[in-house]
């Protein structure tokens, strides 16, 4: 089965892109990038709650998420600052993890209506240097998701 | 790489494939397989390139968790947005 979203991060490149078809039309694709109540309902998983501390989905603009844990512990913090934000088109923001060494990468959304009923998500990200984009691909949170899909997998798999 | 994936070629046999100038294609098969990504394999005068699967699963597993944790955020996301769009 062909993957649906696609990850192109080139061997000695401080880049990557994640491009993602959605069955969705285009306002809905970026309104779920552009309402925070919406943003915390699919940054969720089930070991972390995110909630949006801030949220100026504007030209110089800025924001801030939180993620907590089940027992209400912070696990991380992040924020950013908008430099565009092109309704339906096309959000460039930067984005940085607190108190952490990862540095701060600069985002690009470009927003692609595709049909009437589907988009498509081009999302490139740039880092300070290769270390730093290879650091981030590392992040134990990126495996915790991992696992957890994995869990969620072997239970299909029992019931099948 | 879809190329060498079935059968080794000679890189005049790649380039046959693209438009691109041939040390262009010759500079990318360098790169390739400076990366570990293709091998090369002498035979007679011809140099053969094939892939170094091992190599590339590396490659792959090291963006996976990574790439799962993206699709699992974005078929989340599809899945509200669905449910916002029956509301309408």
């Amino acid at each position: 089965m062909e993957q649906k979203t696609k990850i192109n991060a080139e061997d000695g490149k401080h880049e990557l892109v994640i491009t993602r078809e959605f069955d969705l039309p285009l306002e809905l694709l970026f309104r779920a990038h552009a309402e925070p109540d919406i943003i915390e309902q699919w940054m969720s998983n089930p070991y972390a709650t995110a909630k949006v501390l801030k949220f100026e989905g504007k030209k110089h603009g800025s924001y801030q998420l939180e993620s907590t844990d089940a027992q209400g512990k912070v696990v991380f913090r992040s924020n950013g600052v908008i430099h565009e934000f092109n309704i339906n088109k096309k959000i460039t923001r930067t984005f940085e993890l607190e108190n952490a060494s990862f540095g701060v990468q600069l985002e690009v959304y470009d927003f692609e209506p595709l049909t009437d009923n589907t988009s498509k998500l081009n999302m490139h990200v740039i880092y300070e240097s290769v270390a730093q984009r290879d650091q981030v691909l590392k992040l134990p949170f990126a495996q915790g998701i991992n696992m957890a899909h994995n869990r969620l997998q072997e239970i299909l798999n029992t019931l099948k | 790489m879809l190329l060498v994936a079935s059968q080794s070629l000679t890189a005049g046999a790649i380039a046959s494939n693209f438009d691109t100038a041939r040390p262009t294609v010759s500079k990318h098969l360098q790169i390739l397989t400076e990366c570990e990504l293709l091998e090369q394999k002498q035979n007679g005068r011809e140099i053969y390139y094939y892939i170094n699967a091992k190599k590339m699963i590396e490659v792959a597993d090291f963006i996976e968790p990574f790439r799962k944790m993206w699709d699992y955020r974005f078929n989340k996301l599809e899945g509200i947005m669905k449910e916002y769009k029956s509301k309408k």
